[in-house]
């Protein structure tokens, strides 16, 4: 809502500044957005009369200009504007004058001609952009006044951001009212005097739903001058308001919503048949807007029509075919209350918004309607003359808005507070508002007036206490309450905890959208039933991930093309699949995933390490370290983004986890990667389970080591052949760990060596010669037996 | 005997001469080798009577004790010139870059979570979080927010297709319903429950996309429900953290009214700096207020015996004053020189 300054001070006026007026303003809950002055500083300007305009002796484009600035005797004024002529009023910025700008105006000789003073433009004084000639001021300027005061420039624009609740401040009245209640000044409301009908001309008024519109007053005028110019002190009025004129009539209606808060509409009578009726639509029912939008409306959208048709959607916008022209000569004045509930969100339903609507579906004052038709009625007689007719009301006292007393205790608001506010001040606070107090025993019962929609229960009554007093006036202790420690699992860890383990490797953590290019679901996720959204901000982000890898991935393109050839991420993050057993909202499963991703060299580019790209095992080294305590098992598997000799799934205590692979080549190639990137995902609800220590006791013999090199089929996998020798390994064998992978020379093409350490021990004695070589014969004759191995030569 | 005195000066010099252990044990032997002049010398001894022998004896030993210690002395300074040279050969440009595997870092708006939790935890808060996709229920009409309210024009919500029930959460408050629930569930047989102290970080999502809107963004819900909880605790928990959070006392903190359907009174809080590029700026960092009583009821609590307060912050605006970040967009690129610069 964006108002005049002067406009508010002459109903209420305070004695603070603009900027002490703005400051109570936002800390009362009208948050002033924007304050700009009217016009810049200047001084030294005032009304003046061009006497005469004669061609410069030596200059084609000047003028010399005998002048009436009322100073007694007229100023000669060199001056190069076209529009310049005998006649005219124009401002004079005199000799000592100071401009925008801290421009300051001397007595000057132009082409041989003194000139003492300046003509000024619009632009010149900081008024508008308009600079192609002189501002002209109306004929009746009175000469010799200061234009500051002429033009009433010593106002600002200030702009309030409304929160929905606050309806009663979208008018220069209800923002004077709060001014008075917060400050104490007076509050001067303009005097609305009944307008006597002249003609007994009326339009009867059917309301059809009147729980959706339970009073609707409306009256004939006849006989307007639509063409009458709105005066000076309107247009200027609504302008600052950021309304902009247009006709006398609309410009009165405009006019009225602002000052007092009741959006009006005005209809050319002659277009009108019968009786007004304030309906739901009938099926099939159509309506040319003022938009020039033709609308089907809804069955809830509430319509104004008459015998005829449908006329306007009620509150919401005229129609194109039934509203005021500059040709209308009787109109038909409506000032009507429509309930909030039949008018909020229609508007955004057709797509755009209305100064009426806004104010509607925020709740008017029911109270306001009459007399805002009086009003308007009045300015329109004075602006446009015309006849007026009686002012027909018709009302469904029953379905109006209750205003219930609301029960206030003060005990109650003094706790909720934490303040100390005593009932006296209290019952002065709300006093102030004009809401109703009545003393009842120990609590007070408060009645709102009908223009606040917002006070239904105490907690809005007690917010009112506290908007009064001053947020400010509220101590702010320190933190006090019952001390209790917080779980604090060791067996879990929170995701913190993997953040920073994958930071210290080398991973940088990134934050990308969830919704994403559905693309990406196919080709990272094979999910082809993606989750859509119905409004995305952009085609590439239409539908929700279920896996974290494309945006991954996204990055990795990004760093690329900023020259990033090693990119290192992880991200945790949700993501969305649909599933009928999703909890805890029915019908998704949004489990938080961590994904990472590696390309390009292993390490940063140095002098001490040999250079080398990226591959399968670093990164399963990454995940290795994530999980443990936890030893995960990996498996071959198939995955669509996954190439499918270089991936696998990672299982934690027999539960798959997740998956971890090098990229698909044809993802490689259609995202041009260049190499492959190593990408694993894993669900965070896996990787929070820890372990709590369990201490084992120590062996205080000695170890004995064997190292046992097989050979087998490169078909065999190492973890296979681990666990089938561990199977069968004595109990004396501690672990059997592969140290050597080795192809070439010396080992016959389709084979390879693995060569494995062995640590025996036992906690109670030495291990004798014979048993440790009794368990190396065990460990060969199953790998011989299970794998087909053979020991290395 | 002047021999021996010669003697003693001969091996000093040959000692002196030695240039590395090899010689040296060559010129040792040539004194006290079995074949050595001194061992010669001493050998003379059996043939003199006993008081000279003692007298030529004690000057033999004397003479020897000399060539000896010559000896140990040429022996270490060999020993410790060899070391110098050895080490001498072994510096290195300790200049050259440390070996190393990288480091990573956190997202700046994970570091500011973190701190966040961090810092409530200290003061008994724990922390929860919610689902993304999320009812309408839990959403608004939970949350005081029934259809066609007005305030429900404050959020653009994103919409799933086919979807009348659920959307992306447009803020972090449908956890507090959750969060009260569960509370409840827990220790609701109570007679008097203890304090719920909550805060819920997450992602939320909104239809609006500039230099200060992110389609997604990030939140932090703090919530605490007891039996007299004020607006002026509210007041004083959430200066106490921006004063902490920001680690400085010249923190200007206010708190303006305004309104949110799910909190009554409502506020928004402000801070300004008192030095720095921003000084003197009122920025909006929070709203907050008192849990509004239908609130309560949604997560069955009675708000005639409990109260309690509500915020919600912005944690991407925080990192973004506290890091002097300008481009709300640049936490969702990815852009790796500008992630890297938070470690």
């Amino acid at each position: 809502m964006q108002f005049s300054e002067r406009w508010l001070r002459s109903m209420a006026d305070p004695a603070i500044d603009t900027d002490g007026l703005s400051h109570l303003l936002t800390m009362s809950g009208l948050e002033v957005e924007e304050l700009d002055p009217v016009a810049p500083p200047f001084t030294g300007i005032v009304v003046a009369e061009i006497l005469s305009a004669d061609k410069h002796p030596d200059a084609d484009k000047l003028r010399l200009c005998r002048v009436d600035a009322g100073q007694g005797e007229a100023l000669q004024i060199v001056c190069g504007a076209p529009n310049a002529a005998a006649g005219m009023k124009v401002p004079c910025a005199l000799v000592g004058a100071v401009l925008p700008g801290d421009f300051r105006i001397k007595q000057a000789r132009l082409r041989g001609v003194d000139s003492f003073g300046m003509l000024c433009s619009a632009r010149e004084l900081g008024l508008s952009d308009e600079h192609a000639g002189l501002l002209a001021l109306p004929p009746d300027a009175p000469v010799g006044s200061d234009i500051r005061a002429y033009l009433d420039l010593d106002d600002a624009k200030i702009t309030i951001k409304l929160t929905p609740n606050r309806a009663d401040c979208l008018s220069l009245a209800g923002i004077a009212r709060e001014v008075a209640a917060l400050t104490g000044a007076a509050l001067t409301l303009p005097a609305i005097p009944m307008v006597a009908p002249a003609i007994e001309d009326r339009r009867e008024i059917v309301l059809d739903a009147p729980d959706a519109c339970p009073r609707y007053c409306g009256r004939i005028i006849r006989g307007v001058d639509a063409r009458a110019a709105t005066p000076a002190w309107m247009k200027q009025r609504i302008e600052r308001c950021g309304v902009r004129s247009i006709s006398a009539l609309v410009d009165v209606t405009n006019y009225v919503m602002l000052e007092l808060g009741q959006p009006l509409h005005a209809f050319d009578d002659a277009r009108l048949t019968g009786a007004v009726h304030v309906r739901f639509p009938v099926p099939g029912e159509k309506l040319e807007l003022l938009n020039e939008q033709v609308v089907e409306p809804s069955p809830d959208t509430l319509l104004i029509a008459d015998e005829a048709g449908a006329l306007a959607i009620a509150g919401v916008m005229g129609g194109e075919h039934s509203g005021i022209t500059l040709d209308t000569v009787d109109m038909f004045l409506e000032s009507a209350f429509f309930s909030p509930d039949a008018i909020a969100g229609r508007a955004r339903s057709y797509g755009f918004s209305s100064d009426a609507s806004h104010r509607f579906e925020r709740g008017v004052d029911f109270d306001l309607p009459a007399r805002a038709i009086e009003r308007a009625t009045e300015l329109i007689l004075g602006i446009c003359g015309g006849r007026a007719g009686p002012v027909v009301e018709a009302v469904s006292p029953g379905h109006l808005p209750r205003r219930e007393p609301v029960r206030l205790r003060p005990a109650r608001a003094r706790k909720l507070l934490g303040i100390d506010l005593d009932d006296g001040r209290i019952a002065a606070i709300l006093e102030g508002l004009a809401l109703t107090v009545v003393r009842d025993g120990e609590h007070f019962s408060v009645t709102p007036p009908s223009y606040r929609f917002d006070i239904e229960l105490e907690v809005d009554l007690v917010e009112e206490l506290a908007r009064v007093h001053g947020y400010d006036n509220i101590p702010t202790p320190p933190p006090r309450g019952a001390l209790a420690m917080l779980d604090d699992s060791e067996s879990r860890r929170p995701a913190w905890a993997l953040c920073h383990r994958l930071a210290d490797r080398d991973y940088q953590e990134v934050i990308n959208f969830a919704f994403v290019e559905e693309a990406w679901e196919t080709d990272f996720a094979g999910n082809p039933a993606a989750i859509r959204l119905a409004n995305p901000i952009a085609s590439q982000l239409a539908v929700m991930r279920s896996t974290l890898l494309g945006g991954l991935v996204g990055n990795l393109v990004t760093n690329r093309n900023r020259q990033q050839p090693r990119v290192r991420v992880f991200e945790i993050g949700r993501c969305f699949r649909r599933d009928s057993a999703g909890e805890p909202v029915p019908g998704f499963d949004q489990p938080l995933l961590l994904a990472g991703l590696a390309a390009g060299p292993a390490l940063p580019e140095q002098w001490g390490a040999p250079a080398r790209g990226i591959d399968f095992f670093d990164v399963k080294g990454d995940v290795e370290a994530l999980l443990a305590p936890a030893c995960a098992d990996f498996a071959a598997v198939v995955h669509p983004a996954l190439h499918p000799g270089r991936s696998a799934s990672v299982r934690v205590d027999g539960e798959i986890v997740g998956v971890i692979g090098e990229l698909h080549p044809n993802l490689v190639q259609k995202y041009e990667l260049g190499s492959a990137p190593v990408v694993f995902e894993l669900r965070l609800d896996a990787l929070v389970r820890g372990s709590l220590p369990a201490y084992r006791p120590i062996s205080r013999q000695p170890a004995v080591i064997r190292d046992l090199a097989l050979i087998v089929d490169d078909a065999v996998r190492v973890e296979d052949l681990r666990r089938g020798m561990t199977a069968a390994a004595p109990e004396i064998v501690k672990s059997i760990e592969l140290f050597d992978l080795y192809h070439g020379s010396g080992i016959e093409s389709g084979k390879k060596s693995l060569a494995f350490r062995v640590l025996m021990q036992d906690t109670r004695r030495t291990l004798e010669e014979a048993e440790v070589e009794a368990a190396t014969s065990a460990l060969t004759a199953q790998a011989a037996q299970e794998f087909g191995a053979r020991l290395r030569g | 005997m002047e021999n021996l005195e010669q003697m003693v000066a001969q091996a000093q010099a040959d000692f002196a001469a030695a240039a590395d252990a090899a010689a040296l044990e060559q010129a040792k032997a040539r004194y006290l080798g079995k074949s050595g002049s001194i061992t010669a010398q001493l050998k003379t001894l059996g043939r003199l009577d006993a008081d000279a022998r003692r007298e030529a004896g004690a000057r033999i030993n004397q003479a020897k004790g000399l060539i000896e210690q010559a000896l140990d002395a040429r022996r270490s300074a060999i020993r410790e010139a060899l070391l110098a040279a050895q080490l001498a050969a072994e510096a290195l440009d300790v200049t050259l870059p440390g070996r190393g595997v990288g480091l990573g870092g956190l997202h700046p708006v994970s570091r500011t979570l973190e701190r966040i939790e961090n810092l409530f935890r200290s003061i008994g808060f724990e922390v929860a979080d919610g689902p993304e996709i999320e009812t309408d229920f839990h959403n608004f009409t939970a949350l005081n927010t029934p259809e066609n309210h007005p305030a429900r024009s404050m959020h653009d919500t994103f919409y799933l297709e086919g979807e009348s029930e659920v959307l992306l959460r447009t803020h972090t408050s449908p956890v507090q319903i959750r969060s009260m629930l569960e509370h409840v569930e827990r220790f609701g047989h109570l007679a008097q429950m203890p304090e719920l102290r909550v805060i819920i970080p997450g992602r939320v999502y909104r239809v609006d996309s500039d230099a200060t809107h992110s389609p997604m963004f990030h939140q932090v819900e703090g919530l605490w429900v007891g039996a007299d909880i004020s607006f002026a605790d509210l007041k004083g928990v959430v200066t106490d953290f921006l004063r902490c959070f920001f680690e400085t006392d010249d923190l200007q903190v206010r708190f303006r009214p305004s309104f949110f359907p799910f909190t009554e009174p409502s506020a928004e809080i402000d801070v300004a700096f008192m030095g720095g590029e921003l000084e003197g700026q009122w920025l909006e960092i929070a709203g907050c207020g008192m849990v509004h009583p239908n609130v309560l009821r949604h997560g069955g609590i009675d708000p005639e015996r409990y109260t309690g307060f509500a915020f919600g912050m912005g944690p991407d605006r925080l990192t973004m004053l506290r890091y002097g970040v300008n481009d709300l967009r640049l936490f969702f690129e990815g852009d790796l020189r500008f992630l890297g610069q938070f470690r």
